[in-house]
């Protein structure tokens, strides 16, 4: 029973651990452990016994093929596995085929290499890209429509700015020229409007986040797509909030005009990063040719996009903001548009691609965040009132129903 | 490099990219001659870089040295060790170990085969028909295994049962007959992972009187489905990938040729043979003295075989592959190259049955 009297200040001895210096040691004798832990494993290496008799655990990563010019592809590879793999032959529509690897043909981990092929590929039609390895596992990648490779020309810039400004920016800028209606509605639809606003924003952020966990599928397991997605989503999510709340702090924060104007610009800068995604979706695909850019696609995306818009101007609407904070939303939502196009068709990467959706996604749930927020700090019933409730379920409706053009 | 020999190259590459190419070369005076012209015998002073020239896709060679050598297999045959039993009939004996053992089956890829002798395919057994084989067969290898012979012998030497477990010995013992080429596989279950992971080879029973004098030579194709998918990455005949097509297959203009062709493919109902520039005398199964087609092209299910015989007429490489064109670009690609005046040289000797 001593020990039930002793326990509490025993342990209360132990959390003060005294002089800074010492506590700097405990702090660091697990990580020193950790080292010594790592380098007996490294010398002694006990999981060899476990490994007798298997096969290398190889894992090559195909990240993207380009066609730079008739006859020729080149193949990018990531050995995102625990093994160095070697490439012995490489193999196009079943057929072994000469090739060039630039370095070894032995990838270590996390290395890449670039595999020319010259391989008379036919404009329209699927090829099939299998690499064999020394111990006979097989990596492939299916060109789904060959076609060239647009080379970063002024040209193809230019198209892919055009394509930017077609499905990003004009549709943004025409869904603002719904403030004026705004500005008139008086609060009650106002808080309509919010309400419709945050039914777009989580369409768009789940559109995102399911496009970022696709592209983390093909990202190389040691990158760990889905953790990348988690460290976008939280990250971009934590960093505004932070932000945010030193503003709140050293402005006042009573949902003022400069907060509510702070809003507007937070939500253009969610969905500029959404668009941004949606530009390297385009780019990409088009540089990879599986989808043929129809002028039905491009007005899908335009008329999906104009009410982001909306969703913009409508926390500002009674505030009268001067035209060009408007066009600076306006720009900030829709430019990321061109520099995903630019991106997504020139420098694809799966990594970057689910990093860009995922910081998207936690950009519009920190957007949306903040509209509840004001709108509860401005009416008790906040969204769920049935005014409110039913603005969202219409927002909903009206994202999904406006998708429905952009299935390519 | 000078500037004759960077042409040299030039004229090479392009012969390189198709077999109708070096055919043309062919017709004008002879292959082996132009290719001589072009420094491109694999004999004298042909380098490395000028025989890659004449391969398809396929990246890097066979490093030489103590592994399987398909060009000596070719012609390897194994006629036993020969004893004569009480009533003075000749009796063949075999050892045969199954053993795992990894083998490339395309430069730089390695297949964990299952093999008889440490071979893929294993060691050509050949005998005359009436003859008394005893093959002692002790399981070496990491799974159960059998040799099952093709050929009418008694129900209990098939090969079936008993199953050979790992460190057991069984002795087979039968009269060899019908006279043909036979393969020889293992029948353990699952069969077809026992057979594409390499446990088989060729039996060849000589009729009484033997065949008339030729170069001769096997040829089992083969097929390696290196990721387990249940289909082939690999095609070949004698296991190497493209192994023929750099080192061309020597014989003699007008020599009779016999090749014992044996289709040992898994997963691929069907496998053929095609014969560029010239035609061959089929005999199936080898069972009949006469021959039942004139052709150039031949096509054999699993596990069927059988005798191609040719005299070729004229000098030059004569492209050899399967015309399944996925088989041939994926492996099964070679030359045989007729030489004049062959048989007077240093080589393979003529067989002669006796």
């Amino acid at each position: 029973m001593d020990s039930g009297v002793t326990g509490p200040s025993g342990s209360s001895a132990g959390g003060s651990v005294g002089s800074p210096g010492r506590r700097l040691l405990l702090g660091i004798a697990p990580l020193l452990l950790l080292a010594a832990l790592v380098a007996v494993f490294i010398v002694v290496d006990p999981t060899s016994v476990l490994r007798t008799g298997f096969p290398p655990v190889e894992e090559l990563t195909i990240e993207r093929v380009t066609l730079p010019e008739p006859g020729v592809m080149r193949v990018h590879v990531v050995n995102g596995g625990p093994e160095p793999v070697t490439v012995a032959q490489v193999l196009v529509d079943e057929a072994y085929w000469k090739h060039e690897i630039d370095g070894d043909r032995t990838i270590p981990r996390l290395g890449r290499a670039t595999i020319t092929i010259p391989y008379p590929w036919v404009e329209g039609e699927p090829h099939e890209i299998v690499l064999l390895s020394s111990t006979g596992v097989t990596f492939s990648y299916e060109v789904e429509v060959a076609t060239q490779t647009p080379r970063p020309s002024a040209r193809f810039f230019g198209i892919f700015a055009l394509l930017g400004i077609y499905v990003g920016l004009v549709p943004v800028l025409i869904g603002l020229l719904w403030y004026p209606f705004l500005r008139d509605v008086g609060r009650r639809w106002i808080h309509f409007f919010l309400s419709l606003t945050i039914g777009l924003l989580v369409f768009l952020g789940a559109d995102a986040l399911h496009e970022a966990l696709e592209i983390a599928g093909s990202v190389p397991a040691a990158f760990q797509g889905v953790g990348l997605v988690v460290l976008g989503v939280l990250g971009s999510l934590l960093t505004l909030r932070a932000v945010g709340s030193v503003r709140r702090r050293t402005g006042g924060g009573d949902d003022g005009p400069r907060d509510r104007l702070r809003l507007a610009y937070l939500i253009a800068l969610g969905i500029g990063l959404h668009n941004l995604g949606e530009g390297l979706a385009i780019g990409s695909a088009y540089a990879l040719g599986s989808i043929a850019l129809g002028s039905f696609l491009v007005i899908g995306f335009a008329i999906h996009n104009t009410t982001e818009g909306l969703a913009i101007v409508a926390p500002v609407a009674a505030d009268r903001p001067p035209l060009r904070r408007l066009l600076a939303m306006g720009a900030l939502a829709g430019l990321p548009t061109i520099a995903g196009t630019w991106i997504g068709g020139f420098a694809y990467s799966p990594i970057a691609a689910t990093l860009f959706l995922a910081v998207g996604v936690g950009a519009i749930l920190e957007v949306v965040l903040e509209i509840a927020g004001m709108m509860r700090r401005e009416d008790p019933g906040g969204l769920f009132q049935p005014l409110n409730a039913s603005g969202l379920a219409i927002g909903l409706l009206v994202m999904y129903g406006t998708a429905l053009l952009v299935v390519a | 490099m000078s500037r004759r020999d960077w042409l040299k190259l030039g004229g090479v590459g392009v012969a390189g990219l198709s077999g109708a190419s070096i055919l043309a070369l062919a017709r004008r005076g002879g292959a082996a001659a132009a290719l001589e012209r072009a420094g491109l015998r694999q004999e004298a002073g042909s380098t490395h870089e000028e025989l890659q020239q004449l391969r398809m896709g396929v990246f890097g060679d066979y490093p030489p040295g103590d592994g399987f050598d398909p060009m000596a297999f070719l012609t390897e045959f194994d006629y036993g060790r020969v004893v004569r039993d009480p009533s003075g009939r000749t009796v063949r004996e075999y050892e045969m170990v199954a053993v795992d053992r990894e083998i490339e089956v395309a430069p730089g890829v390695w297949f964990p085969a299952w093999t008889y002798n440490g071979q893929v395919p294993g060691p050509t057994l050949r005998c005359t028909e009436g003859d008394v084989l005893r093959i002692r067969f002790s399981n070496a290898g990491s799974h159960p295994h059998t040799i099952h012979f093709h050929g009418t012998h008694p129900t209990e030497m098939d090969g079936v049962f008993p199953v050979i477990e790992p460190g057991e010995r069984f002795t087979y013992e039968f009269e060899a007959k019908p006279f043909g080429v036979h393969p020889y596989h293992c029948h353990s279950l699952p069969l077809k992972r026992h057979i594409h992971k390499g446990l088989y080879g060729v039996l060849i029973v000589d009729p009484p009187g033997g065949r008339a004098p030729a170069r001769e030579m096997v040829m089992v194709m083969n097929g390696f489905d290196t990721n387990f998918d249940g289909e082939n990455e690999v095609y070949a005949i004698n296991t190497a990938a493209f192994y023929y097509q750099t080192r061309p297959i020597r014989v003699g203009v007008k020599e009779p040729v016999r090749i014992y062709l044996v289709n040992m493919t898994e997963f691929d109902p069907v496998n053929s043979l095609h014969l560029h520039a010239a035609m061959f005398r089929f005999y199936r199964t080898g069972t009949r003295l006469d021959h039942h087609e004139f052709t150039d092209t031949i096509m054999l299910c699993q596990g069927e075989r059988g005798i191609v015989e040719m005299e070729l007429e004229n000098p030059g490489l004569h492209m050899v592959h399967a015309h399944q064109s996925e088989f041939a670009e994926l492996g099964w690609m070679s030359f045989i190259d007729a030489v004049p005046h062959l048989a007077a040289e240093a080589g393979v000797p003529v067989h002669r049955h006796g």
